[in-house]
């Protein structure tokens, strides 16, 4: 721990001081109000270009991104790059989407996706269903960032084992929780104004500083290709091969849909002032894309320094790899860096995951005239017991467990895709055919999932979400990303259970919203009466 | 496209939106990207390709952004 010493004072203060930004942000663009989920939950609905660019950007490339895909290209080579095509594709995919589920929202006062399905389907049921989904997929991603805050403790000997090892880990997200609970959206929207710009730092002086101290980039690639080369694993190297390929290309394809509908990524759209601003940031967001590509290739630098994993734990290859190059100071900031990159997503989320419970679960079951002041209380109150649910994960369970069960999120939560996604554009599916098509997926997703195995962390289910065709029966060695299948399952029997429940005459719910609401923007008339059953 | 006229109602329809489609496609024909040869400043064509289609993607939906504004 000694020689970690200026590591752990640079971590340290520049995490206190961004901790102290986050209560300060309460005050931040102050409203008359802060109990409202708008004001709490949304930051009063009102973030410009910027901000919106800052807080999606920090919310989406997360701190565990930055440790978890440079160690997919360390472990596997190129199968682990495919976050870089992901990240790409899935602007140009939500472009006209979103900007649909802003209008639509703006116009009613929703603040959920589970929100939007409710007014659309006039189904509680496919509400409920969409909103424990967004919960369910949401807590191991909260808890995932505290993966990418452990890797860096460990790296600078402060974690180990038994409870009070855990103590600075816990500290951190009690520190989290507090300002979170205290200023809502508005701090991790301050905070990730600092975040990004240390991140954006200390890339690039890694990609620049690093490479020249290994040689150069043919000779990290070299590096890189011997040690894949040496490996008795048919699966890895620097390029793909002929089993991998639809899986890279289905597992971004599959990861870029399920992306902004994940209720945290939902929060930070309808957080922006009007569509604009969301136009504008769809193509001004893939700059992180690229921090992501280099981000990816630290993988690489670091099996060309030689660097072993502490443990069998790969996410710490990357903060072993700003230890071993940067200069002590330096690495500290790196370490901030990441440890920080990990509290804006997690405050991002949990909010999220609050708002949905708060609407679509309290409000719709518990108490049906909650007022504003209410909906905020609880929000406020759940965003803590989520932090804390987290936090056990972490320490109660195996850290695999919860990149397993966030593996397990990715295709689950693209199981919401026709109820919210393309709800948005038609309502031909049925509300019945909806249900359907989200239990057959669900079902069909975690089965594929359950025999997926994985000799490398000797699992037996649950080994990754690589789907290996033989397994129905199809004589190949390829693989598949199991959430695309799993979606093309709820899709096919959602479109089959909606013309035989047509055919059979069933009663659909009503429609609260009308063509035009979703091309509404700043400005135009709002529905005023935000209490969602009694808008139709 | 930026115009709109008094009393029909806004749209999101436009033709430009099909440029949309071209950032979406590239980056998932890996036979495009998956090779070696010919490398750029040391990386393989498999990773300066790839980081090349982010800047597609930016022209792309700025592109639509400016013209349907």
């Amino acid at each position: 721990m000694s020689d970690h010493v200026t590591e752990i004072v640079v971590f340290t203060a520049l995490f206190l001081a961004v901790s102290g930004m986050g209560f300060v942000a309460a005050r931040w663009r102050r409203p008359d109000d802060l109990l409202s989920l708008h004001e709490w939950g949304l930051g009063g609905r009102s973030f410009g270009a910027w901000i919106t660019w800052f807080l999606i950007g920090g919310d989406l490339y997360t701190a565990y991104t930055f440790v978890a895909v440079p160690a997919l290209l360390f472990g596997a080579g190129a199968a682990g790059f495919f976050a870089l095509p992901y990240t790409v594709i899935t602007y140009p995919i939500v472009f006209l989407v979103m900007i649909r589920l802003w209008s639509v929202s703006h116009v009613h006062g929703l603040v959920t996706p589970a929100d939007f399905v409710r007014l659309r389907f006039g189904s509680p049921t496919l509400a409920l269903l969409v909103a424990i989904t967004g919960i369910v997929a949401t807590m191991p991603y909260i808890a995932l960032q505290l993966v990418g805050i452990e890797a860096v403790l460990k790296t600078m000997g402060v974690s180990g084992s038994g409870l009070l090892s855990d103590l600075p880990l816990i500290i951190a997200f009690v520190i989290l929780a507090a300002y979170t609970y205290q200023s809502g959206l508005r701090a991790p929207a301050l905070i990730a104004f600092v975040k990004d710009i240390l991140i954006y730092l200390v890339i690039l002086v890694a990609v620049v500083y690093i490479p020249a101290r290994l040689g150069g980039w043919p000779a990290i690639f070299g590096d890189a290709q011997a040690k894949f080369a040496a490996t008795p694993a048919p699966g890895d190297g620097v390029l793909l091969n002929a089993n991998n390929q639809l899986q890279y290309v289905t597992l971004a394809l599959g990861s870029a849909l399920a992306l902004f509908l994940y209720p945290h990524s939902v929060t930070g759209v309808l957080a922006s002032r009007n569509r604009d601003v969301i136009k504008r940031n769809m193509s001004a967001l893939p700059a992180y894309s690229l921090l992501l590509a280099l981000i990816a290739l630290l993988g690489y630098m670091a099996i060309a320094a030689g660097v072993k994993p502490i443990g069998t734990d790969v996410n710490t290859v990357v903060p072993q790899l700003f230890d071993r190059m940067f200069p002590d100071w330096f690495a500290g900031v790196a370490f901030a860096a990441v440890g920080i990159g990990a509290l804006v997503p997690a405050a991002i989320m949990s909010i999220a995951a609050a708002n949905l419970f708060t609407r679509n679960i309290y409000r719709e079951y518990v108490n049906r005239d909650a007022t504003d002041v209410q909906e905020a209380k609880v929000s406020k109150l759940v965003s803590l017991v989520v932090k804390v649910g987290a936090v056990l994960f972490i320490l109660l369970i195996d850290p695999q467990f919860s990149i397993d069960l966030q593996l397990i999120g990715g295709v689950i939560i693209l199981q919401t895709l026709p109820s919210v996604a393309l709800g948005l554009f038609t309502r031909w599916f049925h509300r019945g055919g909806l249900i359907a098509g989200w239990v057959a997926g669900m079902g069909a997703g975690l089965a594929m999932l359950y025999v997926i195995e994985n000799p490398a962390t000797k699992h037996a289910h649950f080994g990754g979400s690589a789907f290996p065709l033989a397994k129905l029966g199809l004589d190949t060695r390829m693989t598949v990303y199991a959430g695309f299948l799993a979606l093309i399952v709820n899709l096919v029997v959602a479109a089959l259970a909606t013309l035989a429940a047509r055919a059979l005459g069933a009663p659909d719910g009503p429609d609260g919203t009308r063509p035009d609401q979703y091309t509404a923007d700043e400005g135009d008339p709002r529905v005023k009466d935000l209490d969602l059953s009694s808008s139709t | 496209m930026t115009t709109r006229e008094p009393g029909r109602p806004r749209t999101d329809r436009s033709p430009w939106n099909w440029l949309l489609v071209v950032p979406i496609v590239l980056p998932l024909l890996t036979f495009l990207f998956n090779s070696d040869e010919p490398r750029l400043l040391g990386f393989p064509l498999f990773y300066w390709l790839q980081i090349a289609f982010i800047a597609v993607g930016v022209t792309c939906t700025t592109i639509v952004y400016r013209m349907t504004k």
